[in-house]
């Protein structure tokens, strides 16, 4: 009997082109050096693997066109590759020209780029613009059993599908266009299973802050983390992808959810979907993918689902988390010195004092947005929470939608009222104000309640002070004007 | 990528850990679309401090980085290592990398060796004493030391990585040596797999 397999290797072994020990009895054929040199390298050799999707955006892939420019390469498989315009979008007055030359030029060399190598490009008036990690999955690109890699760390969002999702370097992205494979070292698993039910009212943020505050922001070094369990199993598509986005916040190579019929159903009828006949194969196929009974993980890490609360981060690390019924640490009573110190470090830039009571932070800003909650789901969710409220005077709220069609929709169901009634703005789609390389940026000193992934200092802008949480978080901060324990909001 | 054989010179006690991409470069540099020119901007907001670490002219172009561990973690953006190159940094030693800046620094021939803690703190504690004094790293010994050979540590590299970084060897062309196997691959992928039509 075939040995028992996890789902990541299962995708790995279904992609890879060429194998260390082919490669390395080519390379003993070719080397002049003879037996010493090709013996040297031996070891950790990386394979190389096929990649079925190649997501593009404007910020890590001028360098890598120009490569090609330089060596006269052309892109393999353009057909496999899709481009798109997401961090650098203003979210207003698309109409106008825009306020930063370097991002209307950064723009252009995009739009140029894909015209030269014949890349299908969603450009800046073309309603399938968005976030990558937001459209891959919308248009139906994003499929169980894939390899899918971007220039861009939350790449592993696709994992989601059940697909192996790696984020990568400029470089790398020259060598993914030009060959349609990645040299990858094959990396360890990690299963990460949350059990039981997930109490009323906690979200995948929740779940997903909890997981990082317990392996920390370098526990899946080297790993690809599958998650499961039953309260991942209940998450809907979106949650998912908000759960496996943030892997890379703790620092995993991809992260990972089994296909399943929640997954199938998401997947069927999309753009590029497959069809008829060849939907039935697909799916014969995608069934095949979950990790066998007996497979075994490198470390498996155990989550209870009813221990998890709504989840605040205090500190400027994504680990720094704490219950929003919770208080803010003192690091003094840290165990780890280096922990005592960067926490330190951390209250002095967040402005914060040991033992201030959560929900008793006041906040500037909020942000519902970034390629962790933009999408339809989260949007619902925060606007069943601001449903009838108003912004508290002394914030400024905005939603910014994953995708044009992600707007489109949510105007649909006017969802774009709620929010514009309750006195957030509504803005148009792209990265936003989760980087600030757009016209969204927080001011120094300015302290926001984010839907995002990291609250690295200065990440929102200079100086800036980012809280992170759940879009039905965000949504209570906003009215209240300071964090709330969604639990207790009464909705109208 | 030029050959990367060894690093002399004074060392930087970045005495941090979990130094994010965002630090190395923030975001608002990377609408640039050339690969030099990012060491004025590196550390931004670190250096507003005027006792931070690179803001003392004793470290001033010194070519090592010591750092704690999971230095690089965040974003993929290779302008990271990019920002490191034009400070003059040409190794960094810490106990732990982020995946993606290792792969990246790998890239770019900047070299990443991993110690253990203790001799992290040896190291920055020493550095901080005596910025004049310098370390030498060798790829092809794999050993980091105190030019006065008073202090030695062997670190581990995976042979393939220490071949190519020392001969400078290009990825893409390598690869592109299988091409038939790539040929070959692609011609059994199932016809289910999303493609587009080129716009």
């Amino acid at each position: 009997m075939a040995e028992p397999r996890t789902l990541s290797e299962k995708i790995w072994e279904a992609h890879v082109v060429s194998s260390p020990l082919q490669e390395e009895a080519r390379r003993r054929a070719l080397t002049e050096a003879g037996q010493t040199e090709a013996e040297s390298m031996l070891g950790q050799r990386p394979e190389l693997l096929y990649i079925d999707l190649h997501l593009v955006h404007e910020v890590t892939s001028a360098q890598a066109f120009e490569g090609l420019r330089l060596a006269g390469r052309e892109v393999r498989r353009p057909d496999l590759t899709l481009a798109t315009v997401d961090h650098n979008v203003p979210t207003l007055d698309r109409d106008k020209p825009w306020p930063d030359p370097l991002s209307v030029q950064q723009a252009a060399v995009m739009s140029g780029n894909a015209a030269e190598f014949a890349v299908p490009f969603f450009g800046i008036s073309d309603q399938r613009q968005g976030i990558v990690h937001v459209i891959g999955p919308e248009q139906g690109l994003t499929q169980p059993g894939m390899t899918i890699v971007c220039g861009d760390s939350h790449t592993s969002t696709h994992g989601a599908f059940g697909a192996l999702a790696i984020g990568i370097g400029t470089s790398e992205v020259e060598h993914v266009l030009v060959t349609q494979t990645l040299r990858q070292v094959r990396p360890q698993t990690m299963a990460i299973e949350v059990e039981g039910r997930l109490p009323e009212g906690i979200s995948a943020k929740d779940v997903i802050l909890s997981i990082i505050r317990t392996i920390g922001v370098g526990g899946g070094t080297g790993h690809v983390v599958e998650y499961r369990g039953e309260a991942i199993r209940a998450l809907s598509m979106e949650g998912r992808m908000t759960v496996c986005n943030m892997s890379i916040e703790a620092g995993a190579r991809a992260g990972l959810v089994a296909p399943d019929d929640t997954t199938f159903a998401y997947v069927e009828g999309r753009p590029f979907a497959p069809k008829g006949r060849q939907w039935e194969q697909a799916l014969d196929y995608w069934r095949t993918l979950p990790t066998d009974a007996d497979a075994r993980f490198d470390k498996v890490v155990t989550l209870q689902a009813a221990s998890i609360e709504p989840s605040v981060t205090w500190g400027t690390t994504p680990a720094q988390s704490v219950a929003v019924t919770g208080r803010v640490p003192d690091p003094d009573g840290f165990d780890d010195p280096t922990a005592r110190e960067l926490g330190k470090r951390s209250l002095t830039y967040m402005d914060l004092k040991p033992d201030t009571a959560i929900e008793d932070i006041a906040l500037d800003r909020v942000f519902i947005g970034s390629c962790t909650n933009s999408r339809i789901e989260d949007l619902r969710a925060a606007a069943a929470v601001a449903r009838g409220y108003r912004v508290a005077a002394s914030v400024q709220a905005m939603v910014v939608p994953g995708s044009g069609l992600v707007k489109a929709q949510a105007e649909a169901e006017g969802l774009d009222r709620v929010f514009l009634e309750a006195g957030f703005e509504w803005r148009d789609a792209g990265c936003s104000m989760c980087l600030g390389m757009n016209p969204d940026f927080l001011l120094p000193g300015e302290r926001c309640a984010s839907t995002s992934n990291r609250n690295f200092e200065g990440r929102q802008g200079a100086g800036g002070r980012t809280h992170l949480v759940s879009p039905e978080m965000a949504a209570a901060a906003a009215v209240a004007g300071h964090f709330v324990d969604i639990r207790s909001w009464r909705r109208n | 990528m030029d050959p990367v054989h060894a690093v002399k010179g004074r060392a930087i006690p970045l005495n941090r850990r979990d130094v994010d991409t965002d630090q190395i470069i923030p975001a608002k540099y990377l609408k640039r679309i050339e690969r030099t020119g990012y060491g004025p901007f590196a550390f931004e907001s670190w250096r507003k401090d005027p006792d931070f670490v690179l803001n003392n002219p004793a470290y001033a172009g010194a070519p090592v980085l010591l750092a704690k561990q999971n230095f690089g973690s965040g974003s993929s953006r290779e302008h990271a290592v990019w920002a490191l190159d034009g400070l003059g940094v040409r190794v960094v030693i810490a106990p732990s990398f982020a995946d993606i800046f290792k792969s990246n620094s790998f890239q770019g021939g900047l070299l990443t060796v991993e110690l253990p803690d203790e001799d992290i703190d040896y190291l920055i504690a020493r550095a901080e004493e005596l910025p004049e004094s310098e370390l030498e790293v060798d790829l092809e010994s794999q050993t980091v030391r105190t030019v006065d050979r008073s202090w030695e540590r062997r670190f581990e590299i995976d042979p393939f990585k220490k071949y190519r970084l020392l001969r400078g060897l290009d990825d893409i062309a390598m690869t592109l040596e299988y091409k038939d196997d790539i040929d070959k691959f692609e011609a059994t992928r199932p016809a289910f797999l999303p493609a587009k039509r080129s716009s």
